[in-house]
């Protein structure tokens, strides 16, 4: 690509810890990336709004209130409706080993869990674009 | 449905994808402007510039917010610089947007400048063109007024909105030097901070200074984050526009405009054509060196490097 | 404490020792780094002497236990009088479950309540709120209306315990409820002991659990200040929370430095308001951090201290020795937890208990092994408990005050936090103030370049964490973790409609009108609130009126 790849990083839910949030965000423009930061409190909604507006290629969201197995699935759901599917979809924070088998079901193609270092998420996209 | 019909359907995934292409100066998509270029025309561009931390964003969300009252169709266009170590950016303009996302008669788009050489006033006129087949009413560009290419861009807007708040010290300064003499309307935001007065003030001794305007740009205090005379301020702009119109300045405005994006885009090709070649010939390399151990005057060399375009045409 | 000659003495010894001592030993084995840093990035040396606190002025800057300046603590014998409040913040699902899990904390030996809540409560939405759906009681106890409060504290007498309630933007309404619940068991206000963390500024720096923009936020807690001065003069008002400052990446320095700012202009704006600086400083507390580096911490406390003890009397010219005095709780770090071997958070709190008891706090509470998980389970719970009582009872450091003072290395970095902490303030008045200083962004900056730093530092291997980038395992056994039932969110909207039918609708109307034109004078809106409460107003309505009186923050990014 030669392009820049393009990157959503969006907070659903509540809860406002956004640190790791903002580690990545900077760790992903460090790496070349253009990442479209939509800070706290994002409906589902208004993710796939902005995901599909900003004709991003990744989707990158962070989750640490527990909230995850009701918004994820939901932002990939309404994705789908819209006729995306060359978006990679990714989820991140305090999110239980137990649960990640379902999120993956549901389309979300990986979740990364506290202590991951930010060059993984890097390879992990550059590897996985979907287009 | 091909992403042309789409577009002129109002479809938002073909509008974003344009952007896309353009951004990248992809082929396919300027030939689907050079078809669609006939649907363009009906939107009126506002260009929003000021400082960092004027509260740009804030105030563009609040005149979007008013324009919806009257059911026109927005488009925004927000412009971040890009990190010149890296070539990535973190654009955080659509955050104080967030709740205008999901109005289907609004399109917010962020850009990264992408570095002097990225083309970015090309791909940012191509987004106005492929938003206004969109079918805006309204299109805003918002970005800081520092670089001269993002200077460039507002410039060509219809009405240049110039946001400024009290208290900037240096920064007004600098400012005043570059671009207070592109603004039609300034708006004074964070109205109910002390000093808003004095900023007033300050803006419209510069104004006195040029005698020779026949439209004098309107200063208003606003306060966006409190909503406060946004509809005092879309009022001066529409003015401004309609002051174009029945004067028949718009015109003259959008010829020049135009003038600039031919010869902005003739110059970028032409560079292109020469970097392409010079570079990927070591050329340039070469003669940079042989001027320097002053085997060759510069003047010369620079003849060798045209002769390379010369020759391809 | 040392003159000149002596000082000068010690500096050529040292010379000597470096030359003759330390370079033999060093050509044959090597440091194991260039450089030693703190938690907190701070240069360390080899060897601290007296040349490292030559100024170092026993009565100015240590004083006794119970007296200004405080560093050795604020009571006179400390642990040997009474042990810390241990306090685990606890609350999940529905207030039932919850009072349970309080009942049985109490059970085991616990002194002191501590209530979370959830996410829809803490940024004042009802369970049936669109923007609730998947977070209700996932993070704490769902909290609707006085309905749900009086389940919660059902059976627990209130005049016995203290209760802290982790409650900011809307901490004026459940206190309100509250003193609701109390009433209604027969206890009078002034009973009533407990702190709410009531701490805006740091929602808008690091937690996100805002509602209101920043000034009708700092009138509501000027309101509240002064309400409980006079009606519940037993209540720490606020608690001015430094923890999630340090969570979201900030130093030790910093967060000592950007608490105390925050706290400056709580003063400031109360006084602004027209409160005495000895009605209400009394009242205030303080939430910091427990971070691995022991010693750093340590000091962190101290200077915290100090410095808090110098501003009131300097600056804001308090009287009372009470206000001087800097009384704070700590919680472990949540951020230093590992998802890999979860065990080993067990010690990692431990050290973490060392560091704040040294510190001398008046009330802790430790994390569970599995918070990087999930919720915590009970047997993590009371792992966590046991890991304070076998410091409180086995480990001796109780039974003396202070006993790291004097260490020159600990002396040398109290000093260190604390100018560093001083330069920052100075900073941040020059910017006008915290709440200047965050609306620029600042603040959040300054945060944010650290957490990107330490991650960094991490991924370099240049900071090692055990079990993440060094001494990983391979993990297959899953442990046992907490979910929380997703009916809770049903039940939670069943009661709402049910309450709404219940209850008296138009002494609610009439209520919530009243607190909104009130809402608009510069009258004290705590009685409004209360009335409100009373007719089991909900939390979501009384923050609706506010929110159309007030408006909404809008959160401004820093990246």
């Amino acid at each position: 690509m030669d392009r820049p790849i393009r990157v959503l990083v969006a907070k659903p839910g509540l809860d406002g810890h956004d640190r790791g949030a903002k580690v990545i965000a900077r760790a992903l423009r460090d790496a070349g990336m253009e990442v479209i930061y939509t800070g706290l409190r994002q409906t589902p909604e208004q993710i796939v709004a902005a995901a599909i507006q900003e004709d991003v290629d990744v989707v990158a969201m962070s989750i640490l209130s527990g909230a995850h197995n009701h918004l994820f699935p939901k932002v990939v759901n309404l994705l789908k409706e819209e006729g995306v599917d060359d978006m990679l979809i990714i989820g991140g924070g305090v999110i239980p080993e137990d649960d990640i088998p379902f999120l993956i079901e549901s389309g979300i193609e990986a979740i990364f869990t506290p202590g991951t270092s930010t060059k993984d998420v890097v390879e992990f996209i550059k590897n996985n674009l979907k287009r | 449905m091909n992403i042309d019909e789409k577009l002129l359907k109002g479809d938002k995934r073909a509008c974003a994808r344009l952007i896309t292409m353009l951004e990248s100066n992809d082929k396919e998509a300027i030939e689907i402007l050079k078809n669609l270029y006939k649907n363009t025309g009906k939107a009126y561009v506002i260009g929003v510039t000021g400082p960092p931390g004027a509260g740009k964003s804030t105030l563009t969300d609040k005149l979007v917010k008013e324009l919806r009252k009257q059911d026109k169709k927005v488009g925004i266009i927000a412009i971040d610089p890009t990190s010149p170590f890296s070539g990535g950016a973190i654009l955080g303009d659509r955050i104080r947007m967030n709740d205008l996302s999901l109005d289907k008669n609004i399109f917010i788009r962020s850009m990264g400048t992408r570095g002097s050489l990225g083309g970015m006033s090309r791909a940012t006129w191509g987004a106005v063109k492929v938003l206004d087949i969109f079918g805006c009413d309204y299109i805003f560009i918002e970005t800081v007024g520092v670089g001269q290419s993002e200077v460039d861009i507002v410039k060509t807007a219809d009405t240049v909105l110039m946001v400024m708040v009290p208290n900037l010290g240096d920064d007004i300064q600098a400012i005043k030097a570059g671009i207070m003499e592109i603004a039609d309307v300034f708006a004074i935001n964070k109205s109910d901070l002390d000093g808003a007065d004095k900023t007033e003030l300050e803006v419209e001794m510069n104004l006195d200074l040029n005698e020779e305007m026949d439209f004098r740009p309107p200063v208003v205090k606003v306060s966006a984050a409190k909503n406060k005379d946004i509809d005092k301020l879309l009022e001066k702009i529409i003015e401004h526009r309609t002051y174009l119109e029945e004067t028949n300045k718009l015109e003259e405005k959008r010829i020049r405009n135009n003038k600039t994006e031919l010869l902005k885009m003739v110059e970028e090709d032409l560079m292109s054509l020469i970097l392409d070649k010079a570079v990927k010939e070591d050329l340039l390399e070469n003669l940079a060196r042989e001027v320097t151990l002053r085997e060759k005057d510069p003047y010369t060399a620079k003849e060798e490097i045209l002769k390379l375009i010369v020759k391809s045409e | 404490m040392f003159d000149d000659k002596k000082i000068n003495e010690l500096r050529s010894s040292i010379d000597r020792w470096e030359k003759e001592t330390v370079e033999k030993t060093i050509s044959r084995f090597p440091e194991r780094k260039e450089k030693f840093t703190t938690g907190s990035n701070e240069e360390i040396n080899r060897l601290y002497t007296p040349v490292d606190i030559k100024n170092f002025d026993y009565e100015r800057d240590l004083g006794y236990p119970g007296e200004y300046p405080y560093t050795r603590g604020v009571q006179p014998t400390m642990y040997r009088g009474r042990l810390w409040t241990m306090r685990q913040y606890a609350g999940f699902a529905t207030a039932e479950e919850s009072n349970e899990r309080y009942k049985y904390l109490l059970d085991q030996g616990q002194t002191g309540l501590s209530v979370a809540f959830d996410l829809p409560t803490q940024i004042g939405y009802d369970s049936d709120h669109p923007l609730a759906e998947g977070e209700v009681g996932k993070v704490g106890v769902a909290i609707d209306s006085l309905k749900d409060m009086e389940i919660l504290f059902d059976g627990i007498p209130l005049d016995k315990v203290s209760t802290s309630m982790t409650i900011n933007a809307p901490a004026s309404i459940l206190l309100a409820m509250y003193i609701a619940v109390a009433e209604k068991q027969g206890v009078s206000k002034d009973k009533l002991r407990g702190t709410i963390q009531n701490d805006i500024l740091k929602e808008y720096i690091a937690r996100g659990t805002y509602i209101f923009p920043p000034e009708p936020s700092m009138r509501l807690i000027t309101n509240i200040f002064e309400y409980c001065s006079k009606e519940v003069p037993k209540w720490n008002t606020i608690s001015i929370s430094g923890y999630h400052i340090r969570e979201a990446g900030s130093t030790a320095a910093q967060e000592v430095a950007f608490t105390l700012a925050d706290g400056i202009a709580y003063v400031e704006a109360a006084i602004n308001a027209g409160l005495d600086v000895d009605d209400f400083a009394p009242r205030l507390s303080f939430f910091f951090n427990a971070h691995n580096d022991l010693l750093e911490e340590v000091a962190k406390y101290r200077a915290a201290r100090r410095l808090w003890a110098r501003i009131m009397k300097e600056r804001f010219k308090a009287q009372n020795p009470k206000s001087m005095q800097l009384k704070f709780h700590t919680q472990t770090a949540g951020s230093t937890l590992t998802a890999q071997q979860p065990d080993n958070n067990i010690i990692r709190v431990t050290i973490q208990t060392l560091a704040a008891v040294l510190g001398g706090t008046q009330s802790l509470h430790t994390n569970s092994r599995d918070e990087a998980l999930a919720l915590p389970t009970e047997d993590s719970v009371r792992i966590a408990l046991r890991t304070q009582q076998i410091v409180a009872y086995e480990s001796g450091v109780t039974e003396t005050v202070d006993p790291l003072a004097g260490s020159y290395y600990i002396e040398s970095l109290t000093n260190k936090i604390e100018e560093e902490a001083i330069k920052y303030i100075e900073r941040i008045d020059e910017l006008g103030g915290a709440p200047k200083a965050i609306e620029k962004g600042y603040i959040q900056r300054e945060i944010q370049n650290a957490a990107y730093r330490y991650q960094m530092e991490v991924e370099s291997l240049e900071r090692i964490v055990v079990g993440v980038n060094k001494f990983q395992i391979e993990e297959e056994d899953k442990k046992e973790i907490l979910k929380v039932d997703k009916t809770v969110e049903l039940s939670q909207k069943e009661k709402l409609v049910k309450l709404r039918e219940e209850r008296n609708n138009e002494e609610v109307e009439k209520a919530l009108n009243i607190l909104k034109e009130k809402a608009g004078t510069d009258e004290n809106l705590m009685p409004y609130i209360l009335d409100a409460v009373k007719t089991y107003a909900t939390l979501g309505e009384i923050c609706d009126v506010l929110r159309e009186v007030f408006g909404e923050y809008e959160q401004s990014i820093i990246l």
